[in-house]
């Protein structure tokens, strides 16, 4: 009987609650075809790191400067495609040297004027090490900053030489070798502007971030909730077409999903793998279920010197052509994952270089031909494959234990291959980072911009930031150069490509399945769309 | 008493340092928490170098520990990852959950006692074997499950409360979550409760106290449930510690951005100093709650006292 009016008073709470948040989020009128003014609330996760544009590498801090910032380009929200935002354009002769000239009239919400210095500035803040960002590494390419950024020691300059301001709203950028997609990764956060108040009061500027973008940043209290509003005076065309977005960070996605169905949220951005199997008769046409530019693989390590025979080519195929792919997406991923043909994403399309197919047999399954070329290849090494996966986020048990399972029964021998779990991800990497992998680990790459390039590069170009395996080939790395200097891109997508042949020849790693973004929302809401990195279009939701 | 008390405090000072050591120890073995830190590639060489040198993770663990200790006593418990301070940290997580414990002690203390004193007068009574088989029940079923049925049913099905805890945590809220916290230590408290009363029952004090013919509710209360509930105190005591501890479900479940959630994503992100810290201050709750109890037991039974 006590529980039964303690449950009375948490519902008149709640309702009290309730009253009042819907009192506060709605001043304006309610027209029909989406309320402009009314605030949505999204479920969010803590940002890993300070949000700075150049400090964050995760989905949810990236979310938050999407909504408050713009860049010089702008990646389409449908098509992925690099589209000048802030730009008015960029030239270049020599794909190397660059001329940037930044459109006029635009603002910072606190008043201030987006100029050519707000970007060099930035971007010298970003690349200095003193300042510990974690994207540093994006401005690589200019020219100097091996001085502002030594591999060891201290900084010598605190700007980047390659760097220029010409004029309010021109300056020049110099790249160390030729690049002619540079202006397509442009539209990558780390490259945002910044006002001076970032640099003059830098604590007051992360408890309150102000920038450039669609949102203004009206409270935020670290670690549960950031309400953003609508900024009336944006100058860009792609205005909010809501009152504001109130992003809530949920413990568990799980709690997130059961809290949009109490009506209590508008929109989940992640439906726990856990709800698939009813998120169809529970949300109906609310659920989107769309590709992202997200690949998951399986690496090796190359150092291995069991890893690195002229017979481990065949092996590794092998163990592609033993992975039943369709089935483990079907029945372990509920299909949020595409069994993976090419190294790339579908979300670049095949103008931006995804070819379908490209992998052909190898990463078809052939159970026989499997065991063929495992035998050919002159056997596992060891007598068996370790999987290594870090146990503590995803369901990466799941699927390496399907995957094993898989391999298992093309190879007919049921200690072929088992999973090694790691107990926390720092680990996982420290393992990485030290060359301790014995074996297959899994390996994932989710894009910094919708280019070719960024599927391959980072991951396979020799001694590249990602290139976990520590893979290195000469033909790679002469089309990847060679892809870099073409200024015309269609010529230089095709040039990755033939790239992308030789990591499949030699099956430098292997591709298992691309993932899908996922949402789910509220009745309230109308044109939810996930963009290419499967974070909501915010701007473009409906309320009402 | 005063001897007593200081002694028992200076017992806490080993025991604090032990503990201490070894959380950081165990954290420390786990690898290097930098390199989860920039996401599935690896953080370039220089700004790894710079990251440890301001978490001081350069430096080998012995001296890590002891500069850390010196901190901590100056009230300065090191920065988390994000950037924000550790004690910004406590200050927002550590009201929610003591207001989490204060309504789960107080779910136990008023249903467990007064279930513990029904059922421990009316032995082998209908409702003493119906309280029995619910405490069993409670009692086997992990917390998750009622945590998440609950959510379920009188969050979404019900509609009475709202499913997950907003980010002010009021009372109101955290009842429900509260509930399930409560639960197990709860059947917990009405079984020991009812032991002890009705062990206690046949005892001469009672008797006498009968004899001289005071009032039953006087007799039940002032006689009889002052000297049963030495074992329950002790119980609940450290049940303040577990509860603020081990709320990491219930947290979970509800959304509730207390210590359980801190420390959770503290371990998953290897912060050792949102670990060392948050489990600091808990190993401390631990220390004084179980000095209080062993204090309170002087006051519920004369016969005990610390010279």
């Amino acid at each position: 009987m006590r529980g039964a009016t303690h449950a009375k008073w948490a519902a008149c709470a709640a309702a009290v609650a309730l009253a009042a948040t819907a009192c506060g989020g709605d001043s304006g009128s309610g027209s029909s075809g989406g309320d402009s003014s009314a605030v949505l609330s999204s479920s969010w996760g803590d940002p890993q790191n300070p949000l700075e544009p150049a400090n964050t590498n995760e989905v949810q801090g990236g979310k938050v400067l999407d909504m408050i910032f713009r860049g010089l380009k702008r990646y389409d929200p449908k098509t992925g495609a690099a589209k000048d935002m802030l730009a008015e354009k960029i030239d270049t002769t020599d794909s190397q040297n660059f001329t940037v000239t930044v459109k006029a009239g635009w603002k910072f919400s606190n008043g201030e004027a987006v100029t050519a210095k707000s970007f060099v500035d930035a971007w010298n803040y970003g690349a200095g090490l003193k300042n510990n960002q974690k994207n540093a590494y994006f401005f690589g390419y200019i020219e100097g900053y091996d001085k502002v950024h030594p591999e060891s020691g201290t900084q010598t300059a605190d700007t980047l030489s390659g760097l220029k301001v010409t004029g309010d709203r021109t300056f020049t950028v110099k790249l160390t070798q030729k690049f002619s997609t540079f202006p397509d990764t442009l539209g990558y956060p780390a490259f945002a502007p910044l006002p001076q108040a970032f640099y003059t009061d830098h604590a007051g500027w992360i408890k309150k971030p102000v920038g450039n973008g669609p949102y203004t940043v009206q409270s935020y209290t670290k670690g549960s909730k950031m309400s953003l509003r609508k900024w009336d005076a944006y100058p860009g065309t792609d205005k909010a077409q809501n009152g504001g977005v109130d992003l809530k960070v949920y413990t568990d996605n799980n709690t997130a999903y059961t809290d949009l169905m109490a009506g209590n949220l508008d929109l989940v951005d992640d439906v726990p793998a856990a709800q698939l199997k009813n998120v169809k008769s529970d949300l109906g046409s609310r659920y989107l279920n769309t590709p992202a530019g997200i690949i998951q693989t399986l690496a090796f390590p190359f150092y291995d010197k069991d890893w690195n025979t002229s017979g481990a080519v065949k092996v590794r195929q092998g163990l592609s052509m033993a992975i039943n792919r369709q089935q483990i997406t079907d029945t372990i991923f509920q299909k949020t994952r595409t069994p993976a043909t090419d190294w790339t994403s579908p979300v670049l399309g095949t103008k931006g270089g995804f070819q379908d197919g490209l992998c052909g047999s190898g990463c078809e399954y052939n159970p026989s031909e499997a065991k063929k070329l495992v035998k050919e290849g002159g056997g596992l090494p060891g007598g068996q494959v370790k999987i290594t996966y870090n146990a503590d986020t995803g369901s990466h048990k799941e699927w390496v234990d399907a995957v094993c399972n898989s391999i298992n029964n093309a190879l007919g021998n049921d200690k072929a291959c088992v999973g090694n779990p790691v107990g926390t991800f720092a680990d996982f990497r420290t393992q990485i980072t030290q060359k301790k992998m014995s074996g297959p680990f899994r390996a994932g790459w989710q894009m910094d911009y919708p280019l070719i390039q960024n599927f391959l590069q980072p991951l396979y170009y020799t001694n590249a930031s990602s290139n976990d395996g520590h893979w290195s080939n000469k033909d790679f790395d002469k089309l990847v150069n060679q892809a870099n200097t073409e200024t015309d891109t269609t010529k230089a997508i095709g040039i990755f490509q033939n790239a992308e042949k030789v990591v499949r020849d030699n099956m430098a790693a292997i591709p298992l399945w691309y993932q899908n973004g996922s949402a789910g929302w509220s009745d309230r809401l109308s044109n939810v769309a996930l963009n290419p990195f499967s974070v909501p279009v915010y701007n473009e939701i409906k309320v009402g | 008493m005063g001897r007593y008390v200081v002694r028992r405090l200076l017992q806490m000072i080993p025991v604090f340092i032990g503990a201490t050591l070894l959380i950081f120890l165990m954290v420390n073995v786990m690898g290097d928490p930098i390199a989860g830190l920039c996401g599935e590639r690896q953080c370039d060489a220089a700004t790894a170098a710079q990251l440890k040198k301001e978490f001081g993770l350069d430096k080998p663990v012995w001296q890590q520990y002891l500069t850390y200790m010196g901190n901590v006593f100056t009230g300065d418990f090191g920065t988390a990852f994000n950037g924000q301070k550790v004690t910004e940290l406590m200050a927002t997580a550590f009201p929610v959950t003591i207001r989490l414990t204060i309504v789960a002690i107080l779910i136990e203390v008023v249903i467990g006692i007064t279930l513990g004193v029904v059922t421990g007068l009316r032995r082998g009574r209908p409702v003493d074997t119906s309280v029995l088989l619910g405490t069993l029940v409670v009692i086997s079923v992990p917390t998750f499950v009622t945590g998440l049925l609950l959510q379920l049913l009188l969050g979404v099905e019900w509609g009475w409360i709202k499913p997950s805890v907003s980010t002010d945590a009021t009372f109101g809220e955290l009842i429900v979550p509260g509930l399930v916290l409560a639960s197990v230590s709860l059947a917990y408290v009405t079984r020991l409760t009812r032991t002890s009363i009705a062990e206690n029952r046949r005892s001469d004090y009672v008797r006498t106290a009968v004899a001289k013919g005071l009032p039953r509710r006087r007799v039940i209360i002032r006689h009889l449930l002052r000297n049963s509930l030495i074992p329950v105190v002790t119980f609940i005591g450290t049940d303040i510690g577990a509860l603020m501890g081990g709320a990491i479900v219930t947290e979970r479940i509800f959304n509730i951005h207390g210590v359980g959630y801190q420390l959770y994503q503290g371990i998953l992100r290897q912060n050792t100093q949102t670990v060392v810290g948050f489990v600091t201050v808990l190993v401390l709750v631990f220390l004084v709650a179980n000095l209080l109890v062993d204090l309170l037991y002087a006051v519920l039974d004369p016969r005990i006292r610390y010279a």
